[in-house]
């Protein structure tokens, strides 16, 4: 089982949604869409999905083309930000909405909606109306109904974004065991890096309607193919800084700090990336160094700190693991781990790959 | 701590207070007053207790009257409510055909009533007007001033006319603010052009839909001015709605205090159906 894109393109008027992609998406897999709002995420589900045709290019599922074929012919679900059920069904009707429709025996539906409300802890619900529900076990009905289907392809849609909190990282842990064992090619769209590797599979980079890179998810986090992709997998946002390299040594062009490095690349001007937890304020890594900042903004979140500094014209984020209270002002110390510094070249293509 | 006493404040209830009363309270209760008198006049008024009361719901003519009003709301909410749907599930939901539509639909809900009546007639009349003349003209024998059949035809056609856009107003809005999400799960889930009415469209209505029958109800129950200007309440009194009736009593005839009886019982259908049928409707909505 595989799904295809060859060359899909969606224009709309004069406005290109999605530029040139090719992608394919193998069985038994989960592919995380990582990308702002209006990267082009939905209309690239919705185009798999078949609920809205390419401007060109073809789609093919299982070796066959279904470029134009209808949603009702293919066996896909779908999963949305907002919490989509049938408004006057009971919980137990809208899971078996998929089913009734398609004119599955009573006893089956029964068992197969028994089954799915079970492991989506709905078991006790089954006779309530969505809007008695809370927002978390509306969303687990709306899932309970893409997964009774046994479709080959679920696609979600931000399933999490309406949700506080809580609600939200209880069912992002489990997510991924629901598609564990499942005959299926799952797509999840997500604005949020953490999404991304809490889920684990693969993902996609998105920018403006194009497909930055695609791979194993960690490799792409671990070793963006080039600075858009970088970007768009981090959150708080990646630092970025020129540098200059002569032999081992490395220098900010803006400022003195230096430090050596082992990579293995030419001479020359470079732009680095930095995470932000990989400037903190204290030592990590054999290879930290050490810089000068002045504290513009501190926050707390939870067991984390933000601190927003500058040095000279760098503009930073750091974040450090604990409570570390800054005055905005202040003069501080922080140490960046220079051993997972990402090198760009002028073309901002990653240059120390491996 | 000490609170301040200061009973100034109320002052500034008085306004509202005078308003009401002679908005509402006084005229109200001076209809009560007559509806337990008689008086001939000259400011000489005698205890009648309930018997006018009593006359009313036993007449005939209050019977009669009150069947054709419950007939003819019957009917235009029978055509109104589906037709407006209908159009507005027809309606453009994006584009140049959005303003088109939607000042078009206005246009009726915009003419004073009295004018609306007045244009049916003349509309109707069966030797000059372009309805009336054109219907005899292809054979039918149609007079709205002298066919009781023809005079029910012609005020729930003018009624449909007037009001359907009112319903589909309504359910226009009602219908934008469903998500198209919806739709597109409804699509997935392979479910028919009906079943996506029925199990989305309809329940995601049924709030602006329970206003629009309210509204219509008590707009048509309380008819009076196209009637009165398109048949006068005939040919006979075929056509004489409670409100006409209700007229023809108190000014036509002078009877003030079963006038006033009737207003009062005229007043409470009106208020019990409301509160039955919205109490019907939301019924689900307290449960949850």
């Amino acid at each position: 089982m595989s799904l295809e894109l060859k060359n899909v393109e969606k224009k709309v008027g004069i406005e290109t949604h999605i530029h040139p992609t090719s992608i394919k998406l193998e069985k038994n897999t989960i592919n995380v869409l990582l990308g702002s709002t209006l990267a082009g995420k939905t209309t690239l589900m919705q185009i798999m999905a078949g609920l809205d045709k390419p401007t060109s290019g073809e789609i093919w599922f299982n070796g066959k083309n279904v470029t134009g074929m209808k949603v009702q012919k293919r066996n896909c679900s779908m999963v949305y930000q907002q919490f989509i059920n049938y408004p006057n069904y009971t919980v137990y009707e809208n899971i078996a909405s998929p089913l009734t429709i398609t004119g599955v025996k009573n006893n089956e539906i029964k068992q197969r909606v028994g089954k799915v409300a079970e492991l989506l802890k709905l078991s006790a619900m089954l006779n309530k109306k969505p809007d008695e529900l809370s927002g978390g076990q509306q969303q687990r009905t709306a899932l309970a109904r893409a997964l009774v289907k046994d479709s080959d392809l679920i696609l979600l849609d931000e399933p999490l974004a309406n949700l506080d909190f809580k609600l939200r990282e209880e069912l992002r842990e489990e997510l991924p065991k629901l598609f564990e064992d499942r005959d299926c090619i799952v797509v999840y769209a997500t604005t949020e890096p953490s999404d991304a590797l809490m889920i684990g599979g693969n993902t996609a980079t998105l920018l403006e309607g194009k497909v930055i890179q695609y791979g194993k998810t960690l490799e792409v986090y671990n070793r963006p193919e080039n600075l858009i992709s970088a970007k768009v997998f981090s959150d708080p946002p990646m630092n970025i800084a020129e540098i200059t390299k002569s032999g081992d040594n490395c220098k900010f062009t803006d400022n003195d700090v230096q430090w050596k490095s082992s990579a293995k690349i030419k001479d020359g001007t470079y732009k680095i990336g930095i995470r932000p937890h990989n400037i903190t304020t204290y030592k990590e890594g054999n290879n930290s160094v050490e810089i000068n900042g002045k504290v513009q903004i501190s926050e707390l979140s939870g067991s984390e700190s933000l601190i927003h500094f500058t040095n000279g014209s760098l503009n930073w984020v750091s974040l450090s693991n604990g409570t570390q209270q800054k005055n905005v002002g202040e003069d501080t110390k922080l140490y960046m781990n220079t051993d997972e510094f990402l090198y760009f070249d002028q073309n901002n293509r990653l240059v120390n790959n491996g | 701590m000490n609170k301040t006493i200061n009973q100034k404040a109320w002052y500034f209830v008085i306004p509202v207070f005078v308003l009401v009363a002679f908005n509402a309270a006084i005229p109200l209760m001076t209809v009560v007053n007559y509806s337990f008198q008689e008086t001939f006049g000259n400011n000489v008024f005698a205890w009648e207790g309930t018997r006018w009361f009593k006359q009313i719901l036993l007449s005939e003519r209050f019977h009669a009257s009150l069947g054709r009003q419950f007939a003819f709301t019957f009917i235009i909410l029978l055509i109104q409510i589906p037709l407006g749907i209908a159009i507005a599930l027809t309606m453009p939901k994006k584009g140049w055909g959005v303003p088109v539509c939607l000042i078009l639909m206005s246009m009726p809900l915009l003419i004073p009533w009295n004018v609306v009546g007045a244009m049916w007639n003349i509309f109707a009349l069966p030797d000059i007007g372009f309805l009336g003349h054109s219907l005899n003209a292809m054979g039918f024998d149609y007079n709205f001033t002298q066919q009781p059949g023809d005079a029910w035809l012609t005020t729930i056609l003018m009624d449909v006319w007037h009001w359907t856009s009112l319903v589909v107003l309504l359910s226009y809005a009602g219908l934008n603010s469903i998500q198209p999400a919806y739709y597109q799960a409804a699509e997935i889930d392979g479910a028919s052009r009906w079943a996506t009415f029925r199990y989305i469209e309809l329940p995601k209505m049924k709030k602006v839909l329970t206003l629009a029958i309210l509204l219509r109800f008590m707009d048509s129950f309380m008819i009076y001015t196209e009637p009165f200007v398109l048949t006068g309440g005939g040919p006979g009194n075929t056509t004489a709605f409670l409100s006409i009736d209700l007229v023809k009593m108190a000014l036509g005839q002078f009877d003030l205090g079963p006038a006033a009886a009737m207003s009062l019982i005229y007043f409470f259908i009106v208020l019990l159906v409301c509160w039955v049928f919205y109490n019907l409707m939301m019924k689900n909505e307290a449960q949850s």
